[in-house]
């Protein structure tokens, strides 16, 4: 079994073992789906069957929801000492920080899941075909691996555990601010200049084409370069923090 | 990977050699080119307050920090050029306990195995041992949580020997222990040795050092101000002394009087006679308060301690730094 396999194991353990983990990142996520498509959806005019629309927005927001829990993981392992003896034992440094992102993953894809499940039961009709749904999986999967890194990079420079939870609350509010319950015309201005021009907009965007079988190309481009940009940023600025910790 | 070179060191051999380690922080210079030379098989200590560089040594000396300059061999490796053999032959159990509170204690002990990987029985079994040896087979399902303090220090150093180390740090190992703890620490320390293992042990406690240090090394402010035996360094201070207290402040001074280089504390009634505490230095003692007709209240012989060493060592030193 390689270090990196043993990380992911026990981090996965951590996470079941932490019911306000597994709440925050599933159960939560459901339930703002069931308030903003079941309580407030017939209010929102779209043009379109609110499900349809609201969907992608809903996976971006599970995708954010869990990640406090990755930060204050990455910087309970930095400051409670135990990462002294592992590096001592002679693990991988990349290993520790490999099975956090894995851990993520994993944690985020049950958390996806789950709320596709619960939006197929609320009347989800996505009209994609096999390879748009690879396509949708694989845009998801770029977006967790690039937070997980910019979430494990703040994990790293916070200095409690819980300041670190703490400063993932802007990935929490983003997607609140882009298209992803209302389409940012009509917001306010300022509001729609940020909805229009930040990373989440992009990404949810090219969600929603390929769940309506109507891809956009532009869309789709700027989507990626968003998620290679920031896993970059996020990944770049986790090891040089995790190599200055000593 | 579990069968390391024939480099085990003998019973003569040096297990830690250090020469001229020196690290600063900036202005504030943290060790001051102190050198460590522990033989294989025996116990170190290193004593020292808050503060004096304990923690940076241990962190040096296990791969955690790079030194600004000298010469380190851990286990018979160079500690630069040859670090993966020195970390596969150390283990170190720091002053936080340092186990998954959100495992329990088989299972932190199991990670240890995994990240050292031992097979399925081999892991098994080792599991098994280090929690009957260290007493936690009955709390072994349960998270360290629920561990008290002692519980802790035990199962993190129980951790640290999954990897059957030769070489064990222990960076005060019961800094905030109750003295129950202490002594079942302290006697899993001597069964180590009694093992064949090398022990580098911190400490802020002289008792500790006293009982079971081979050697003991005073380090104060980044520099190693004595080393030798716990009985080598006994003998550094000047003998002991005998303490006399009286009713009154008339008989203090009277006594005083008859009893040359003794210096009164008037505050608590008692004089402070120093030479050695041997029957006939006593006899002598007593014989001239006698004759003098002297009541004494209270009488007690102080022979010197590793604190009184510590002290005249250490406050020395301020008393230089200060001037």
């Amino acid at each position: 079994m390689s270090s990196t396999t043993v990380m992911v194991r026990r981090n996965v353990t951590h996470t079941v073992r932490n019911p306000v983990a597994i709440f925050n990142a599933v159960l939560f996520p459901i339930v703002m789906m069931l308030i903003f498509v079941y309580v407030f959806g017939d209010a929102f005019s779209v043009g379109d069957d609110y499900i349809d629309y609201a969907t992608p927005g809903m996976l971006m927001m599970a995708l954010s929801y869990g990640l406090s829990a990755t930060a204050t993981a990455v910087n309970s392992d930095m400051t409670k000492g135990i990462i002294n003896r592992f590096k001592v034992m002679d693990v991988s440094r990349s290993a520790v920080l490999t099975g956090h992102v894995v851990s993520t993953v994993v944690r985020t894809t049950v958390a996806l899941a789950a709320i596709l499940g619960v939006a197929f039961l609320l009347g989800f009709r996505p009209a994609a075909s096999f390879a748009q749904w690879l396509a949708v999986i694989g845009v998801l999967l770029l977006a967790v691996l690039a937070v997980s890194w910019l979430t494990i990079a703040m994990g790293l420079a916070a200095k409690t555990p819980e300041s670190a939870g703490f400063a993932t609350v802007p990935l929490i509010m983003l997607p609140f601010l882009s298209s992803a319950i209302v389409p940012a015309e009509k917001m306010g201005p300022g509001a729609r200049q940020f909805a229009q021009y930040q990373p989440f907009t992009p990404i949810i965007e090219t969600l929603r084409g390929l769940f309506d079988g109507s891809p956009s190309t532009s869309h789709a481009i700027a989507a990626v370069a968003w998620c290679v940009g920031i896993a970059l940023v996020g990944y770049l600025w986790a090891r040089k923090t995790f190599n200055k910790r000593g | 990977m579990s069968a390391t070179p024939a480099t085990v060191p003998g019973m003569t051999q040096l297990a830690i050699s250090a020469n001229g380690l020196r690290k600063a922080y900036g202005e504030r210079v943290v060790l001051d080119g102190i050198d460590v030379n522990v033989r294989a098989g025996t116990v170190f200590s290193l004593l020292g307050p808050n503060g004096a560089g304990k923690t940076t040594t241990v962190n040096i000396l296990t791969t955690l920090l790079r030194a600004d300059a000298g010469t380190i061999s851990v286990a018979g490796h160079d500690i630069d050029s040859d670090t993966k053999p020195v970390r596969a032959a150390i283990g170190v159990t720091g002053q936080f306990a340092s186990v998954d509170d959100l495992l329990t204690g088989a299972e932190n002990l199991q990670l240890m195995a995994d990240l050292q990987r031992l097979g399925r029985s081999e892991s098994k079994r080792v599991v098994g041992e280090l929690l009957e040896r260290f007493d936690l087979a009955e709390a072994a399902n349960k998270l360290t949580t629920t561990y008290s303090g002692g519980m802790r220090r035990k199962l993190d150093l129980a951790m640290t020997l999954v990897g059957r180390p030769r070489v064990i740090f222990l960076d005060e190992p019961t800094t905030g222990l109750d003295p129950r703890s202490r002594r079942t620490m302290w006697s899993i320390v001597r069964e180590l040795v009694a093992d064949g293992m090398t022990i580098f042990l911190t400490t802020q406690y002289l008792e500790e050092a006293d009982q079971l240090a081979d050697r003991v090394a005073v380090l104060d402010q980044g520099r190693i101000v004595a080393e030798g035996t716990p009985a080598e360094l006994k003998r550094m201070v000047p003998g002991g002394h005998i303490r006399l207290r009286f009713a009154d402040a008339a008989r203090l001074a009277a006594a005083a009087r008859v009893l040359a280089g003794s210096t009164p504390d008037e505050e608590e009634l008692s004089l402070r006679v120093p030479g050695d505490s041997g029957i006939r230095a006593l006899r002598g003692l007593l014989e001239r308060l006698d004759e003098y007709a002297i009541e004494v209240e209270e009488f007690s012989v102080h022979t010197p301690d590793l604190d009184d060493v510590f002290l005249s060592l250490t406050g020395q030193k301020a008393t230089e730094v200060n001037r």
